[in-house]
């Protein structure tokens, strides 16, 4: 086969890389940094146009799949790492055909898990971990899509507030079906339980868990807290009584675990004392699309439940309650929000998203009101935080590369105010 | 270890008319190596989930040994999915590694690691066991990756496509490797490819599909020397049969100026349907180059001439093939001694050996008696 590309967005400049040599045989001024532990391919990160992107070295059938696998899943609106292309028909400088490259693109302040579990202080990591990759798991299973190697490894995270928010970054055992089956998706489950209680056991073999986290209970909790979710997604309900309250708070309760409904379906049995209720649709994002109507802030989904709470807040202090929410908003982007990111010097911009400043400076700000038993004005919040805090960050924006077994402990902040 | 079951087994999925995989019947003996093989969408990895647990069964059943599981979940099968591509641990030694899983499902420590010895010993790692996976070779970490499955000792081993994504040189040294493997451990395995070749230096026997339907069950040789269909024949051997659809005239079918007899059985089971023609099949490697006066010889006018080595194929066209006549592919293509190679433009004769001619109903494309 003649060497090709394919891709959505061709970049040209992907046709200056050395695709006439072994990925491992890249050299150091076009490859970025490598992986760290043991893959089951060659991966390199390389810097083209500004963009970091990752090439993976795989079989030709195995990287279509994937890519066709990536584009499918970012048409589902899945939180998934965005394909790029594959690089097919590739031979080395004496014509000897070499494997394909499927490249994506690296997600931007995502982190590896091993990173998160460089510093044995932060409490709960693997529980705020696990609740991320469930809610990931449900909404791939949703939209029928079967991930057949389901690991925090195959995982990225994203800080969202004080939680994580999960992207699959490896579709190369999946399948897009219309519907799972319930022994898939049981499989699935199954199989991520013994993935992660074997990671989270060789973190523990090199002394990186917190000593009271136990891998297997962690694994059985995975099962549970997906089942829990499913349940509350997919259930059918039979209601008797005062239905409209009950519908209502079932849909309150969707909203809470950050899914709209979009579809309800109700049936009334024969003696019209009980009605079904089941939701159809779901779909997630309920506060961050909320958050985006409101200010055109794109944020994830639990940064949005903070600025919304936030927003609130601002609300009720300035009286502005008989105001429209719109208005309230808009005042508090301009009053609030801005400031708080413009006071953030552009050299330490890099170490987090805006949206997840805003977080940590909420949080910074009422410890530091607890602290010193006073009201903290957010100006001087800002300065302490950027200061005592975020200038000792390290830069989270491409966190790529880097030998997580050498990694200064990240600064996380105490668990946040109950 | 067991013995493993299709019965009229039948997946339909929501909104298609046509089932995936449709009443399969297939009894798999205890310890055998059955490949599961066929062009994609035949329904081989449909079958492979529903022994797995991963598809419903719409109809019939399955069984592993006398244990009817078809509504029994994944986990509780008693099975293992094989794949290459297993995480190593990098932190946790060899033998961790292997028997973690045992450790996850609460079994005592003497009994793993006696697990993990015997699965070590098979797949000489032994004197690795106490090592990090960093220090192994490529070929040992898969070796690990397969011993995780081994020390499970499930009833039956499920592969689907496990060598797709390696490369040429790798796939054939982990397909001996897997095979080989597998006759020591002696435990039932099926074994999806869409790759005859695989299934053919693999399997015990092979089951072909087509379209959701079983095309035929039996050993490689079967395969080759009977295949039942001329599906079957045309997708079993590469380079692939030489079909043909031809006229019957007498006792004979006329290919080209030549005229190949056919047995009284064979005639005898010719249908009003078949509208006086048959369906023949030689396999490239089953003629012999002949002079041009031998009984039964085909003329080749040859357009190419492959020099392998070993091998040498010829291809070309039959010439003064009757109009109602048709190939399945244009050429035809005879391997020949490659120190008597037939020279490119020239007429060379080949007459197809004794034994080794096949015919099939030109209507329905099953095998006719000989």
């Amino acid at each position: 086969m003649a060497f090709n590309i394919t891709a959505a967005a061709p970049d040209p400049a992907l046709l200056d890389l050395p695709w006439d040599l072994p990925l491992e045989q890249w050299p150091a001024d076009v490859v970025a940094a490598l992986p760290r532990g043991i893959s089951r391919h060659v991966v390199r990160f390389v810097k083209l146009s500004g963009r970091v992107l990752a090439v993976k070295e795989i079989a030709p059938r195995a990287a279509h799949h994937e890519y066709r696998m990536l584009r499918a899943l970012s048409g589902l609106d899945v939180p998934a790492v965005t394909p790029v292309g594959v690089v097919a028909g590739r031979t080395d400088r004496s014509g000897d055909p070499l494997d394909a490259a499927l490249i994506t693109q690296h997600l931007q302040f995502s982190l590896p898990y091993r990173a998160l579990f460089a510093n044995t202080l932060v409490p709960d990591t693997a529980s705020r971990l696990l609740d991320a990759l469930v809610a990931l798991l449900v909404r791939l299973h949703l939209g029928g899509f079967y991930w057949g190697d389901v690991s925090l490894s195959n995982t990225l995270f994203r800080r969202d507030a004080a939680a994580f928010a999960a992207y699959l970054v490896d579709a190369e055992t999946g399948e897009l079906h219309a519907e799972l089956t319930e022994g898939q998706r049981l499989y699935d489950v199954d199989l991520a339980r013994t993935n992660i209680i074997g990671e989270l056991m060789d973190l523990e073999a090199g002394n990186r868990l917190e000593p009271d986290t136990d891998p297997v209970a962690v694994g059985d909790d995975l099962l549970a807290r997906y089942l829990r979710l499913w349940a509350a997604l997919t259930e059918e309900e039979t209601v008797f009584g005062n239905a409209k309250w009950q519908v209502a708070a079932r849909i309150g309760e969707l909203n809470r675990l950050g899914f709209d409904v979009g579809e309800l379906s109700m049936v009334g049995d024969e003696t019209g004392t009980a009605l079904k209720i089941q939701p159809k649709v779901v779909e997630p994002g309920h506060h961050a699309r909320r958050l985006l109507r409101l200010t055109g802030l794109n944020v994830q989904e639990n940064q949005a439940r903070r600025l919304l709470n936030d927003m609130d807040a601002h609300r009720h202090e300035l009286g502005l309650q008989d105001e429209s929410e719109e208005f309230a908003a808009h005042d508090w982007v301009a009053h609030v929000f801005e400031p708080t990111i413009k006071a953030i010097p552009a050299d330490l911009r890099g170490k987090l998203e805006p949206a997840q400043i805003f977080h940590e400076v909420q949080e910074h700000r009422w410890f530091m009101s607890q602290q010193e038993g006073r009201y903290v004005p957010i100006a001087e919040a800002v300065q302490h935080y950027v200061d005592q805090v975020l200038r000792h960050r390290r830069d989270e924006a491409s966190l790529i590369g880097v030998d997580t077994l050498s990694l200064p402990p990240v600064p996380d902040l105490p668990a946040p105010p109950p | 270890m067991a013995t493993v079951t299709f019965d009229g087994a039948t997946r339909i999925y929501p909104g298609t008319e046509r089932p995936a995989v449709d009443k399969l019947n297939l009894h798999i003996e205890d310890g055998e190596f059955l490949v599961l093989v066929g062009p994609s969408g035949c329904g081989k990895s449909t079958s492979l989930r529903m022994l797995a647990g991963l598809e419903e069964v719409n109809e019939g059943r399955i069984m592993i040994g006398d244990r009817d599981v078809t509504d029994v979940q994944p986990k509780d099968r008693d099975i293992a999915m094989v794949f290459q591509n297993y995480a190593l641990y990098p932190h946790m030694t060899v033998a961790d590694n292997m028997g973690f899983a045992l450790k996850i499902a609460g079994m005592h420590k003497e009994e793993i690691r006696k697990r993990v010895e015997e699965a070590a010993k098979i797949l000489d790692l032994s004197e690795y066991l106490g090592r990090k996976p960093k220090a192994l070779s490529g070929g040992q970490r898969q070796r690990v990756a397969m011993g995780r499955a081994i020390v499970r000792q499930p009833r039956v081993f499920l592969m689907d496509e496990p060598l797709s994504n390696l490369d040429a040189k790798l796939r054939v040294s982990t397909r001996t490797q897997i095979a080989s493997l597998q006759r020591r451990l002696g435990v039932t395995t099926v074994y999806v490819t869409h790759d005859q070749t695989e299934a053919l230096t693999m399997g015990d026997r092979i089951a072909v599909l087509k379209d959701g339907l079983l095309q035929q069950v039996g050993t490689p040789l079967e395969q080759y020397d009977k295949p039942s269909n001329v599906f079957v024949a045309s997708f079993i051997g590469s380079p692939a049969m030489n079909l043909g659809t031809f006229p019957v005239v007498g006792a004979a079918a006329k290919v080209g100026d030549s005229e190949l007899p056919l047995t009284r059985a064979t005639i005898a089971a010719i249908t009003p349907e078949d509208d006086g023609k048959v369906t023949i099949g030689f396999r490239p490697e089953s003629l012999d180059l002949v002079d041009a006066g031998t009984a039964g010889a085909i003329a080749v006018e040859v357009d190419i001439v492959e020099e392998l080595g070993s091998d040498a194929f010829a291809y070309g066209v039959i010439p003064n093939l009757d109009p109602t006549a048709s190939l399945q592919s244009p050429q035809v293509i005879v391997r020949t001694d490659p120190r008597a190679v037939p020279k490119k433009g020239a007429v060379t004769h080949v007459a197809i050996r004794e034994g080794e001619q096949h015919v099939f109903s030109a209507a329905t494309g099953e095998r006719l008696p000989n």
